[in-house]
């Protein structure tokens, strides 16, 4: 039966005889179209000679010709030399040793190069002290690819010619006879480079040469001049250290020029049942904190007294937790002995005088052999930069470094703009260059010759890896020009090493790249004499006696920016941080307690994505108005911490213009500020955070145990195989039984695994750009990884324990029971979200496991994923149709999808979208276009190649011979790579380790990447 | 009806003419050049006092990979070098030039100059009467341009084979015609017969009679069962026209210098890695740098005459002037046998092109599997132009990996896997299918 009721749509329907329905009856829209708009008009339409059946005929012809033309193959050219280096094979891979010396990143390193490219950066193993090879470095070959670099010298902004550039510069040079003028460079660390400026200043007594380091050590290497006469940061070899007691330095990121973490992860390995142990006081949460097996979060202002209460002092002023972890590490450091060390990031030169003497007999601190890589004196830049501003500095020429943008002086650009000289010698055209009357187009390192003492009796040579791109010229070639010399500085630099080298060939120095020697060479930077403890202490930093109100500021480097001078590099840019997985940005830190008084929020939107508040930064007269807040774990409460490098404007791609600058807080060019004031504005920071839940939860991901279970305990206990209930049995998950598939037999030819030690893992990051150079990995820009679409194979996790730390997490987790209640579950899971206070840290690197019995697999409607024998699980990005049933399924969620095409694509504009940039692609691994899924392939085209290099050669492939990208890019030693079928191998062995496991093993998917269970040295006394 | 055989049969002829005609003019074409070069030079006056056959063997040995007879070379030209210097000035010359220069011998400095000073070796070992012997090799004359007898004779059978085939067709259609002609004839002979008997004829049955599209049309079963033919007949010519998309077999594009690799490696018998020698190393085999031409081509300005008039003849290529393109792509001044710097890198057009997602490694193939160059390339020895003999499809390099056995004995590589392979599984062979050469990520990554 028919309903009765009656619909209507408006009111008017009730009423009997509407007009207005009348007419909306006779109408199917209530306003009239206007078609006369584009129909009526008689004129356009007559004068158009484009009719309907004309645009037919086009539509129709055009589609025709695209079809056709698709099906014809392009002409393909290829034009070889005419006249062919002898050691370049089309197809083969050559590579040099060669050492990055920027003024911020010291290492020794491997250049690949193919068809004469720079393709990628691999550490130099010959050097017995190869510097930090650091995520930074490892991008550094694209960096030389980069757009923004300066094509050629430049005077008053206009391009020049070298000999118009050498002209001029030496006609105002002797021009400015007794005026004032600086030469400000980076530290160069060069024994070449010393003489050559010594000669230069001594030619040109006005000018006077200042070592500028953006980030300074100026306390430690004061205190380090005062007591051995050398300007030089002592070295560590943390190797042999049983206990570190680390006052604020974060001695695995950028402390002291960074370059410590493979002797750490050496240190952190237990072996025969002993490990070190390390105790962290900090303010930020810094990679050391991470790793630490303790971290304490203190005030920066604190670090000063906990320095004076190791040292024998009395704790006075400190609370009493942090006095009694002083009490317990100095008793800890006095059992340890000659194994134990202090280190410390104060910036005060007493505490650095008080760390040389309390090491004085460790076995760790090498002060024989000091560390060069660093040389700046806070004191002589600062008055460089007063001199600018009061008008006494009449000239000044910087090199390598970008004061400008760097310098924390309010007015320091219009000063030196006003100069009677202003030079700048750079890559891009910086802060700096865009104000200087005088630009010197440098080379990248990559490009030019050059050495290094990176550490007393190891030096190194620089060697160009291919023709400059650009018409450029390195500074000590300048200034070789300006002194008339005939030399070029190769000839310069070769005369210099003719001492260094003793009997050695040149010819064999540069092919190892590294050289031992015990050639005295002046490194000295000329007037950089003895400094006064009590003067230094005088003008020292107030931040450290905590005496004005505020917040206490603490600014760092983080590892992918660094001091910012590769901003412009896309691989870093999408890096995320290691500690808080965010990418393209910097923030200021603060604790959540800060954050919830001051109604600053960080919130998860709509699509997963993290967002946070802007706070108002104030310091002194200097106001940073929009700073993003990224409430971070662990930091001390009433201390907010800030990353240098970022907010730079000049020879910087729009995208890549990200963060603030928060070198204009760099007051005094000290990292500890106080009376920093920051209150809540408004608006919301959108963050492009790749890890949007931060605990574990009590999940088995990470295993971990203390250092006591690990010797003692019973391994089924700490390291237990998951079971599975068959015919309910519980039986392990290991067993053949539980099994759903047919064993396949792999015993003949390779099977590869891949080791991952979570006790050496320091979560650096440097595997994660190795592996984007290797694979040709896309960067997708920040609101793609917002979106979580970034394309990284390999992401390091980072999880925050919610509770104190993780074992109890997990015993939270086991104690819940039913829904409510104190132990209910509803409310405890709510809680375990929340991570700590002062959190423990683990960091784990996740990449494709190369599952034996691998999920992805079975589901790929094309199979386009398919197992190979030899452990790898192989995607065909040409097979693939881009159903992502694979992600799906992947329990590991490790598969990344091609959204988008990412080369030759103007919406990515970064570097596979220029010419330049594409020079850095990998020749053998394909570039994958939108809509296909790929992931780590365990760079099978590495153990590929080690193969047929092998089979080439007739001979069996040696233990370590195999490596993929990450593998070789660690130098924590964390990740091993190779052949378990070689039983003699290093693999073989770890994967018969009591503290292997598997991740996710229960699910039974039998993956070929292991990692070793975390040990924690928990002994407190 | 008639009318249209008869058409059909007027095309056929004149176009078997055309092609008579049209063989005929080439061959014409072709013969032009060689009557132009018959004019032989005449020999100069000869003082033979030596032995030339054995001054022959004396100068291939010692001097030729220096001078030629009859153009400059590294060295000068030596053709009748005995009436340019006597012969005492020529002992004391080869046995050691230098002290000659050094002495001052002003002719001894002019040719020294002439050719910026390139040092000739010394060759004290030769005797007078070698050395009279060589001098009289060296009035040998030019002879004569081949005449391409050989090339002509080919032709005309080339041609006379094409005759014959149309001349039988001509005669075929012609027999056609004739019986067409007299079919036709005899029919209306027959008819007129007819009428005059006055039997009537008429075209009753056709009338009556359905045509046969009409009941072809009618009958549901047969258009059901011919539908499903065609449509099955054209997915499967669809379907073998869109599989050889993007397949280039037989691709031989016109290159910017005419190489012959029937020459190189056939005639001449040069190894495909003398050039290609990256093939042993790395992935690309490579196209070889221009330097490696001129390690031969330095001395090879010109091709033989025989080769010559066959390029001209078979292939309408002057090899000579494709030679001289080289020459000045490489930047090399013939006369003054000397490199000018200047070079213009040669494009060619890339033959065998893989796509990017495919992985290839020729050293793999080259070195390690011992695979010949001819197993995918062809027949190179016998082309002319360069072309893409295999389909390079995945197919084609499966089938070949599921056949090949891999060289397990004489790599010590293999050692393990051959030793475990013969004791588990008795395998005498292992194909390169068994070892993984199937596998999607051995070729895709």
């Amino acid at each position: 039966m028919a309903s009765n009721k009656k619909y209507w749509k408006s009111v008017e329907e009730l009423k009997d005889h509407s007009p207005i329905l009348e007419t909306l009856r006779q109408n199917e829209f209530v306003e009239a179209i206007p078609t006369d708009e584009f129909l009526g008009d008689e004129q356009t339409m007559e004068n158009s000679s484009t009719s309907r059946r004309d645009f037919l005929k086009f539509v129709g012809f055009s589609t025709a010709a695209a079809t056709l033309a698709a099906c014809e193959g392009p002409v393909i050219k290829s034009i070889p030399y005419v006249n062919a280096p002898d050691e370049i094979v089309p197809g083969v891979a050559n590579y040099y040793a060669t050492t990055i010396a920027d003024g911020f990143d010291f290492a020794n390193v491997l250049i690949k190069t193919r068809e004469g490219r720079p393709i990628k950066v691999e550490s130099n193993d010959m050097a017995m002290h190869n510097g930090s090879v650091n995520a930074r470095v490892h991008a550094s070959v694209l960096s030389m690819y980069d757009t923004q670099r300066l094509a050629g010298p430049m005077i008053g902004g206009e391009a020049a010619s070298w000999a118009d550039f050498d002209s001029q510069m030496a006609a105002k040079l002797n021009g400015m006879a007794g005026k004032e003028v600086v030469l400000l460079t980076q530290t160069f660390a060069s024994p070449s480079t010393s003489k050559l400026i010594a000669e230069f200043t001594a030619k040109y007594p006005n000018v006077k040469h200042v070592v500028y380091d953006t980030v300074s050590s100026s306390e430690a290497l004061d205190a380090f001049q005062n007591k051995f006469g050398v300007r030089a940061l002592a070295d560590y070899d943390f190797s042999k250290a049983e206990v570190i007691v680390s006052v604020g330095a974060d001695i695995l990121g950028d402390w002291q020029g960074g370059g410590y973490d493979s002797g750490y992860s050496a240190g952190r390995v237990p072996k025969n049942g002993k490990m070190s142990r390390h105790i962290q006081f900090e303010s930020n949460m810094t990679l050391s904190g991470a790793n630490a097996d303790k971290r304490v979060a203190v005030k920066p202002s604190d670090l000063k007294k906990i320095m004076n209460a190791l040292n024998g002092g009395s704790t006075s002023g400190l609370s009493d937790k942090v006095a009694e972890a002083v009490k317990n590490a100095k008793a800890q450091l006095n059992a340890a002995g000659a194994n134990g060390v202090v280190v410390c990031g104060a910036e005060d030169v007493a505490c650095q005088a008080m760390v040389l003497e309390m090491n004085a007999n460790s076995v760790v601190m090498d002060t024989a052999k000091p560390r060069m890589v660093r040389q700046g004196n806070k004191a002589e830049v600062l008055k460089v930069m007063n001199g600018v501003m009061n008008g006494s500095v009449k000239g000044l020429i910087a090199v390598g470094v970008d004061p400008v943008y760097a310098f924390p002086g309010k007015g320091f650009a219009e000063a030196f703009a006003n100069l009677e000289l202003s030079a700048t010698f750079a890559m891009k055209a910086n802060a700096t260059a865009a104000a200087s009357q005088f630009v010197g187009a440098t080379p990248h390192y990559l490009e030019s010759w050059g050495d290094a003492q990176i550490k007393k009796g190891y030096f190194s040579l620089q060697q160009p890896t291919i023709r400059p791109l650009f018409d450029t010229r390195s500074f000590q070639d300048t200034l070789l020009a300006w002194m008339e010399s005939e030399q070029t500085y190769y000839d310069y630099i070769k005369d210099t090493w003719a001492s260094i080298l003793g009997g050695t060939s040149w010819n064999q120095a540069l092919q190892d790249g590294v050289f031992m020697s015990d050639a005295e060479v002046a490194m000295d930077v000329a007037g950089s004499e003895n400094v006064d403890t009590t003067l230094e202490d005088a003008t020292s930093n107030g931040a450290q006696d905590g005496a004005s109100s505020g917040m206490e500021l603490l600014l760092y480097t983080n590892t992918a920016i660094g001091d910012g001078r590769q901003a412009n590099n896309p691989w870093l840019q999408e890096m995320p941080d290691p500690i808080t997985r965010a990418s393209w940005d910097n923030y200021l830190t603060m604790s959540a307690a800060d954050a919830a008084a001051k109604g600053i929020i960080n919130e998860n939107v709509a699509n997963g994505a993290l967002n946070g508040s802007y706070a108002k930064v104030t310091l002194g007269d200097v106001t940073l108005e929009k700073v993003p807040v990224y409430i971070q774990p662990g930091q001390a409460k009433g201390t907010v911490g800030l990353a240098l490098g970022y907010g730079q404007t000049n020879a910087i791609q729009k995208e890549m213009q990200t963060g603030v600058n928060a070198y204009a807080l760099y007051n005094g060019f000290n990292l500890m500020q106080a009376g920093v004031q920051v209150e809540k504005t408004s608006g919301e920071h959108e963050f492009a955070c790749v890890q949007l839940h931060n605990t574990m939860m009590g999940r088995d991901i990470i295993r971990e145990t203390t250092l006591d279970v690990y010797k003692d305990g019973d391994v089924h206990d700490w390291n237990p195989i998951p079971e599975v209930s068959k015919d309910h049995q519980e039986i392990p998950v290991t067993s053949p039984d539980a099994d759903l598939w047919d064993p396949f037999d792999r015993s003949i030819g390779h099977h590869f695994n891949m080791s991952i030690d979570l006790n050496a893992c320091t979560g650096c990051g440097a595997c994660v750009i190795a592996c984007h150079a290797e694979n040709n990995v896309p960067v997708v820009g920040k609101s793609e990884v917002r979106r979580s679409r970034d394309m990284h194979w390999l992401r390091i996790d980072r999880y925050y324990s919610s509770e104190e730390d993780f074992a109890a997490d997990t015993k939270k987790k086991d104690d819940m029971s039913g829904l409510f209640g104190d132990n209910g579950s509803l409310g405890g899971f709510g809680e375990m979200e929340d991570p700590a206070e002062n959190p423990q840290v683990a960091f784990m690197p996740v990449m494709c496991q190369h599952c034996n019995h691998a999920p992805c697999e079975t589901v790929c409607p094309v199979a386009a994923s398919s197992h190979g024998r030899q452990g790898q699980n192989h995607m065909a990005y040409n097979r693939c149709v881009g159903t992502r049933y694979c992600a799906n399924n992947c329990p590991y969620k490790v598969r990344r999808f091609n959204w988008f095409l990412y080369n030759e694509n103007d919406e990515f504009n970064y570097h596979m979208n220029n010419d330049l940039g594409r020079m850095v692609l990998n020749p053998d691994v394909v570039v994958r276009s939108r809509g296909v899924m790929e992931k780590c392939s365990m760079c099978i085209q590495m153990t590929q190649k080690t193969i047929l290099d092998a089979k080439r050669d007739g001979r069996p492939v040696k233990d370590g011979e195999f490596q993929t990208a990450c593998s070789n890019a660690c130098s924590a030693g964390a990740i091993t790579f190779g052949d378990i079928n070689d039983h003699s191998s290093e693999i073989y062995k770890k994967k018969k380790d009591s503290r292997m496991y598997h991740l996710l093993e229960a699910v039974g998917t039998e993956p070929n990447v292991m990692y070793q269970t975390k040990v924690r040295n928990t002994k407190e006394s | 009806m008639k009318k249209v055989t008869h058409r059909s049969l007027t095309t056929r002829l004149s176009l078997t003419l055309l092609a008579l005609l049209l063989s005929f003019s080439t061959l014409t074409f072709g013969q032009e050049p060689a009557a132009a070069d018959a004019v032989a030079d005449a020999a100069p006056a000869a003082d033979l006092g030596g032995d030339p056959a054995a001054g022959k063997t004396l100068f291939n040995a010692n001097c030729a990979s220096c001078h030629k007879l009859y153009a400059k070379a590294t060295g000068p030209a030596l053709f009748g070098v005995g009436d340019k210097y006597e012969k005492e000035w020529l002992y004391k010359w080869i046995r050691n030039s230098q002290e000659l220069i050094k002495s001052g011998d002003a002719r001894a400095v002019a040719i020294s100059t002439e050719y910026n000073g390139a040092v000739m070796n010394a060759f004290p070992a030769l005797s007078n009467e070698d050395i009279d012997n060589i001098i009289a090799y060296t009035y040998t004359p030019k002879p004569p341009p081949v005449v391409p007898t050989g090339a002509t004779a080919d032709a005309a059978g080339g041609g006379g084979g094409g005759i014959s085939s149309d001349i039988i067709l001509a005669v075929l259609a012609l027999v056609f015609l004739m019986l067409a002609i007299m079919l036709y004839l005899v029919n209306k002979t027959l008819k007129r017969i007819a009428v005059a008997n006055g039997v009537e004829y008429e075209d009753k049955e056709r009338a009556e009679r359905l045509p046969i599209w009409k009941a072809f049309a009618q009958n549901q079963f047969l258009v059901l069962v011919s539908a499903i033919f065609l449509l099955l007949a054209s997915g499967y010519f669809a379907y073998g026209w869109m599989m050889q998309v993007g397949v280039d077999q037989g691709y031989a594009p016109v290159q910017p210098i005419h190489y012959s690799h029937r020459i190189h490696a056939g005639t001449n018998q040069i190894d495909c890695k003398y050039c290609h020698s990256s093939a042993r190393k790395s992935k690309h085999s490579g196209i070889p740098s221009l330097n490696v031409c001129m390690n031969c081509h330095k001395n090879i300005a010109q091709v033989g005459d025989k080769t010559y008039q066959e390029g001209i003849s078979e292939y309408q290529i002057d090899y000579n002037k494709e030679i001289q393109k080289l020459y000045d792509a490489v930047g090399w001044d013939r006369d003054n046998q000397r490199y000018t710097g200047e070079t213009k890198p040669v494009k060619w057009v890339r033959i065998h092109n893989l796509p990017d997602f495919a992985y290839f490694n020729h050293s793999q193939h080259v070195t390690v599997a011992g695979v010949e160059c001819q197993t995918c390339h062809g027949p190179v020895e016998e082309m002319e132009i360069m072309y893409q003999y295999s389909s390079l499809t995945m197919g084609w390099c499966i089938n070949c990996h599921r056949e090949t056995n891999v060289k397990l004995e004489s790599n010590e590589y293999y050692a393990k896997i051959h030793e475990s392979l013969s004791k588990e599984y008795d395998f005498p062979t292992l194909t390169a299918a068994q070892n993984g050469g199937l596998e999607c990520g051995k070729c895709h990554y």
